[in-house]
């Protein structure tokens, strides 16, 4: 903004003279700007190239690791190279033979925790030898035990071997696939039976005892009423009988298919197809391959169910709840927010009371949201929950319906957390509109009611819209309040399902910012949930930035209109 | 309006009216109940903390008129405070319904004919208790209840159970006077006073047979050392390892009871309880076994435990309490918390709680003559007294939250089985005696401690961030930085608690050199490549506009950065031996924890950096242009013209930014508990971790009990922060509006 002489004066100033014109200082605050920025743009970096490469297919490695005289086989992923200094190896009992102070160190993947008890080892990159990368390598993700790496030798489909590998490969493979991809339709079947069906039968069992309960507490249980009760249970046990028959059979008709494949150490298992997720051979794969295999495990990571304590599959739950929690907290906070604006801005008489007001409403915003946490806990859930209880719930009683952390409790929590900005917003909306088009209203013979109504409203709409979608970009990175009232590490049914009615205020729910402390701390596969952590934190970023994008873009376009309106 | 309305029709205007009415009404109600929502927030936390800091009320029961016509030697209650358990001293024991008086059950608790000479119980919680007879022989009881609920109603019934009744428990030979019982796994010990042969103490050594399961007990006699005078209490500690004799005039003797000196055992200290003097009037132990009550005829009421120094153990006296000049006559231990009742010898009732050194209750309750007997209920909410006449008297009482002062919140607090006062924050244990610590100073010092250094690394860059961006830079390139550095403001905690948690804190701990030669190489480069800069051509150094300084130095700081880096292990080997984590640990002497505060600080700083630095730029951009042309125009030089004129301008503008960073750093949840170890410490090391008052409150909340005291303190850690950032927020908030009526005038 200004020129400053000394950086055009000709010649070489001395040094002294440099330092007195206080061009270092001009220097020193400009690298202040610049290690901000960089720091910004890494941390994002960072984020994006460990979250995108999470879904990657990384090449399989097979080594013999050569240490005191001893060999073995290594088979697995390269996820991390560290360099260390021989010092800390030698600490640690090592025997090096290498001439350098610095070692190269390998973490490998090897997954087989069920054969080999640890998924992950590190590896001195001195004791490698024979490293290879054989084409037919197979890495199968599956249920449980976590990924598992060997080469596939025969398949048999309902006790009967299909095909062998040694003979056929191509064959094999092909006959491979084609079962999983047998198994998993069925195991589509049992899913959705599971839980949609048997799901809803239980929950419609639960509705009856509470009926039951209720009549009970209201003494009006008699003989006519026990008979319905148990004629609507009997109907509904024998449903589920039926449906129990049905999931029998597929369970047994997947029960017979398995595999069996070589560890790099030459033992011979033999597993069930059943619990396979996905097969695939990554050192045979071209780019074209790899790009669609990364496709599939995008969509699955955005569309799935966790698997393994949240270490694998997907995050969709998590979403399905933050988008939720959010939906709910905006329909709370947008009415109240603007109303509250509206009155301080053009109902309320300007005068000290009002400005108090103004500065509580501001200071709100940096109260820590912890202390929203503690409010909501103690005043909605224990207090306005325990009260709901029992006046509606009574026959739920002693298990509390909506006296526990939940879903409408959270998104009443957070609404008040981000009331402030909502009024800030709005009420900056509001005190842009000329004044002079108010009075034009009113001068027209339009009521108060009118003039907001038809002028200002529509005129701060984008200013509403900024101040929800902020709104919206904190509550959905907000995580300390949510611990105390609602969020769980994994909700066993999604809020909002097929059972009336419907939506389930009182459940719990998963968050995607919890669901990164959770995974990221308290899991106890810390290694091999990390890179899921690094992709569901580049989603929430992104969800993020675009809904500030959003709100930066609308207030532009605002204070457009209004640049208009004021010439 | 009026001629308007004259072209539609009236009941429309009226309608409209109406509408304009209800619209005012309903935004008023709706803005108002806003407001108060706020005003809740404030009130409802207020409200769930206030009752930790009220006393004490004890209330006469309505209803209770029986008298008791005995000579009551012992009292108790049971868990309801329904049943009262007593014995006389003619070796009778009865269980009375305390609303009113009938008997429910009786027992006969002599030994061969002989009653109980003296009753010795284990302890506060405990509901065992010692029979010292005539013949030195000695029988042990427990009053126990079990509940039914034949037909949907309570029924408790009392019985006494009489534990090792096939083992001949004995103390030695003669009356026994005095009385104290242990039951411990490993041992039984009975220590009293024998009349004539004075101090006996038998430990009972338990051993189990493998093969039935009996117990065997081992009798084995503990040689006392000489002991001056005539006897006035014998108790023995919880541990096993500790008798407390005590004399008349309020002379102790403790002896170490696992230990020997020449064939006798220890004395680990001697000494007098009291300071002013005056005889013993009675005394107690705690709940827990830990520590001695002791009240004198001087009104003195002292607690003493055993700490442990250089020198070995000693009986230390912890505090005093004030019983207003009372004389106590009479010690009620409380069952589940470390407070207890003192009963005067002018009828005043006195509730205390000794960690939280406070007296709740002071009352003279009784005007009739002295009380024989008093017992309190295991729940601590009534109290129940046998007076000398016969009268029973029966209180009601309403004792919360005792364990709550400004003192043990903020003061050092000698907890039992510490060697010295401390600040210590550890609020729950699997124990049921536990003395919870609630103090806030750790706490406290946690959140300022990672607020500082938070702010140490955010305040400088953000600062001189916001000076550059504002007065120097291009304003084409501003326009792009700004947002992006306040882009960084909407970026989640959990994210960067989950970076600093899981990458930043292992990346420190490997390149901690890199990280400290960052610090030095750094700024020494930036100023090398300014100097150089200003020695390049002028026709190469005109080529980059005048404010793109910032877009220029992004490779430089990146070529550093990766210098540091990329020289970490050479100057690591070189310079602390391969391993500055040990060197530090070795040679400095100070502890490092993998996540620290220098970590915190770092992740903390990138959420504060964007809050300050936003701030402080639009201050220093809103320093009216006119003020520095014309230090320009006198013949300034641009840095001159920053730090003579805009700075001071600006200066509340960039204090209140710090203030609002500040407030955000205090308050903040999600880093510091992904950061840091959480572990409450006191200890301003960079290279430690800390536990935070948010933080605290997000892992214990979950877990308190509703209403408890735990609970409630945790209430009050929220108030405390919610107070600490409305103060600091309010205060930045009027430096900026002073600021704005400022610029007003300029």
């Amino acid at each position: 903004m200004n020129d400053h002489a000394s950086m055009h004066q000709t010649g070489n100033p001395g040094l002294w003279r440099w330092i007195k014109s206080g061009d270092p200082m001009i220097w020193l605050n400009a690298a202040a700007v610049s290690i901000s920025v960089i720091a910004v743009l890494g941390l994002l970096l960072l984020l994006a190239v460990r979250g995108f490469s999470h879904f990657w297919p990384k090449d399989v490695m097979a080594a013999s690791v050569q240490y005191q005289g001893q060999s073995r086989q290594v088979l697995g992923e390269v996820v991390e190279q560290v360099e260390v200094s021989g010092e800390q190896l030698r600490e640690a009992g090592f025997e090096l033979q290498g001439p350098g102070p610095f070692y190269q160190r390998s973490l490998l993947k090897q997954g087989n925790r069920d054969f080999l008890g640890t998924d992950f080892i590190w590896l001195i990159d001195e004791q490698l030898a024979e490293t290879s990368h054989p084409a037919d390598v197979l890495v199968v993700e599956r249920l449980e035990w976590g990924n598992f790496y060997g080469f596939l030798e025969t398949v048999t489909r309902a006790g009967t071997q299909v095909a062998d590998a040694s003979s056929d490969p191509a064959l094999a493979w092909d006959a491979f696939q084609a079962l999983i991809h047998e198994t998993l339709e069925v195991r589509e079947q049992i899913y959705r039976i599971e839980r949609a069906e048997i799901g809803r039968i239980n929950y419609q069992l639960e509705r009856i005892r509470l009926r039951e309960r209720r009549l009970e507490l209201d003494q009006a249980l008699d003989a006519a009423a026990k008979a319905d009760l148990a004629a609507d249970r009997s109907e509904l046990e024998a449903n589920y009988r039926v449906l129990q028959g049905r999931l029998r059979e597929l369970y047994e008709s997947i029960a017979e298919h398995s595999y069996t494949a070589r560890l790099i150490d030459g033992r011979e298992v033999s597993l069930p197809i059943a619990k396979v997720v996905r097969a695939y051979r990554p050192n045979a794969m071209g780019y074209g391959d790899k790009i669609a295999f990364y496709g599939e495990k995008l969509w699955e990571f955005l569309s799935a169910e966790p698997r393994e304590a949240n270490t694998e599959g997907g995050v969709f739950p998590a979403i399905f709840g933050t988008v939720m929690m959010v939906i709910l907290m905006s329909i709370i906070v947008t009415p109240f927010g603007v109303v509250a604006a509206v009155y301080l801005r053009e109902y309320a008489r300007q005068g000290f009371v009002t400005r108090t007001i103004r500065v509580a409403v501001n200071n709100l915003a940096g109260v820590p949201s912890i202390v929203y946490g503690v409010f909501g806990l103690g005043f909605f859930v224990y207090f306005l929950g325990g009260e709901l209880d029992q006046l509606f719930f009574q026959a739920a009683l002693p298990s509390p319906t909506f006296g526990t952390p939940g879903l409408m409790w959270a998104s009443l929590t957070l609404a008040l957390l981000t009331l402030p900005v909502v009024i800030v917003a709005t009420e900056e909306g509001l005190s842009r509109i000329p004044k002079s088009l108010r009075e034009g209203s009113l001068a027209l013979g339009a009521t108060r009611a009118e003039t907001l109504w038809r002028v200002v409203l529509p005129m701060a709409s984008p200013a509403m819209m900024t101040g929800l979608i902020l709104a919206v970009a904190r509550a959905a990175g907000e995580v300390a309040p949510l611990m105390l009232v609602g969020v769980v590490k994994l909700a066993p049914t999604l809020p909002l399902d097929g059972n009336y009615p419907f939506v389930h205020l009182d459940q719990k729910f998963m968050h995607l910012g919890f669901h990164i402390y959770d995974v990221g701390f308290q899991s106890p596969n810390v290694e091999a949930a990390r890179p899921l952590v690094y992709a569901t934190a580049l989603l929430l970023v992104a969800i993020i930035a675009l809904l500030n994008l959003a709100a930066v873009s609308l207030r532009n376009r605002l204070r457009e209109r209004y640049k208009s309106l004021e010439n | 309006m009026t001629s308007l309305s004259e072209h539609i029709p009236p009941y429309l205007a009226r309608w409209r009216r109406l509408k304009d009415r209800i619209a005012t009404v309903s935004i008023t109600a709706g803005g108002a109940a806003v407001l108060v929502a706020i005003l809740l927030i404030f009130f409802y936390l207020m409200y769930e903390v206030l009752p930790l800091f009220q006393g004490a009320s004890v209330e006469p029961s309505p209803g209770v008129d029986w008298r008791f016509d005995g000579e009551p030697a012992y009292l108790a209650m049971e868990e309801q405070g329904e049943i009262a358990f007593v014995i006389e001293a003619d070796g009778r024991s009865h269980f009375i319904q305390v609303a009113d008086g009938t008997e429910l059950g009786s027992a006969e608790l002599s030994l061969d004919g002989s009653p109980a000479t003296a009753i010795g119980p284990e302890g506060a919680e405990s509901r065992l208790l010692a029979l010292g007879h005539a013949s030195g022989a000695v029988s042990l009881i427990s009053h126990e209840y079990r509940l039914s609920y034949p037909g949907g109603t309570r029924v408790i019934t009392p019985r006494i159970e009489r534990p090792y009744a096939q083992y001949d428990l004995s103390l030695g030979q003669g009356r026994i006077e005095k009385l104290a019982v242990i039951d411990g796994d490993d041992a039984l010990i009975l220590a009293g006073v024998i009349e004539g042969s004075g101090l006996a103490v038998v430990r009972y050594n338990k051993e189990e047979d493998f093969l039935s399961g009996e117990l065997a007990l081992e009798r084995e006699e503990l040689r006392m050392p000489p002991l001056p005078a005539e006897t006035a209490a014998v108790y023995l500690g919880a541990d096993q390892n500790w008798l407390y004799w005590l004399d008349s005039m309020g002379d102790y003797v403790l002896v170490d009871l696992g230990n020997t000196e020449q064939g006798v055992q220890r004395v680990a200290d001697r000494g007098n309880l009291f300071r002013n003097g005056g005889e013993l009037t009675t005394s107690g132990m705690l709940l827990g076994g830990l520590s001695l009550l002791s009240t004198s005829s001087s009104g003195e009421l002292v607690q003493h435990f055993v700490v442990r120094d250089e020198s070995g153990h000693r009986l230390q006296r912890i505090r005093g309490f004030d019983t207003d000049g009372t004389v106590v006559t009479g010690l009620l231990p409380e069952h589940r918390r470390k407070g207890f009742i003192a009963l005067g010898d002018g009828g005043e009732l006195q509730i205390f709680h000794t960690t939280a050194h406070r007296r709740l209750f002071n009352e003279r309750l009784l005007d009739d003559g002295p009380v024989a007997s008093a017992a309190i209920s295991p729940r601590g909410n009534s109290i129940v007294a046998l007076q000398t006449g016969g009268a029973v008297k029966h209180w009601q009482v309403h004792n919360e939250h005792p364990d709550i002062s400004w003192s043990a919140l903020w003061d050092k607090v000698w907890y039992e089985s510490y060697d010295q006062p401390d600040y210590t924050w550890q609020s729950s244990s699997s124990s049921n005696d536990f003395e919870p610590k609630y103090s806030f100073a750790p706490l406290a010092f946690g959140t300022l401690k990672a607020a500082f250094y938070t702010m140490l690394i955010a305040a400088p860059l953000a600062i001189c961030g916001a000076i550059y961006t504002a007065y120097f830079m291009a304003p084409a390139l501003r326009r792009k930085v700004k947002p992006l550095i306040e882009l960084m403001e909407a970026l989640p905690t959990v994210i960067l608690g989950f970076l600093a948690g899981l990458w930043l804190a292992p990346f420190i701990e490997d390149k901690l050199t890199g990280v400290i030669s960052l610090l030095l190489i750094m700024p020494i480069g930036i100023l090398l490549f300014s100097f150089l800069w200003a020695h390049l051509p002028v026709g190469l150094r005109t080529r980059v506009p005048d404010g793109w300084h910032a877009a220029l130095l992004v490779p430089v700081v990146i070529l550093l950065a990766w210098l540091s880096f990329a020289t970490n292990d050479l100057v690591e080997l070189w310079l602390f031996g391969g391993d500055m984590r040990v060197w530090i640990t070795n040679e400095v002497g100070i502890s490092f924890d993998q996540r620290n505060s220098l970590v915190v600080g770092i992740a903390m700083g990138m959420a504060v950096i964007p809050t300050i630095f936003s701030i402080a730029e639009d201050a220093i951009f809103s320093v009216p242009q006119h003020l520095s042309y014309g230090s320009l125009a006198l013949g300034a030089t641009p840095w001159q013209t920053l730090v003579g004129v805009v700075l001071p301008t600006a200066s509340p503008g960039i204090f209140s930014g710090l203030m609002i960073g500040l407030g955000r750093a205090v308050g903040e949840t999600m880093i510091v508990l992904m950061a840091t170890g959480n572990t409450p410490i006191m200890d301003a090391n960079i290279f430690e971790g800390m536990r935070t008052l948010s933080a605290n409150i997000a892992v214990e909340v979950p877990e308190a009990e509703v209403d408890s005291t735990h609970y409630r303190v945790l209430f009050l850690a929220a108030f405390v922060l919610f107070l600490f950032t409305f103060g600091v927020n309010t205060v930045a908030e009027l430096v900026r509006q002073r600021l704005r009526l400022k610029y007003g005038s300029l």
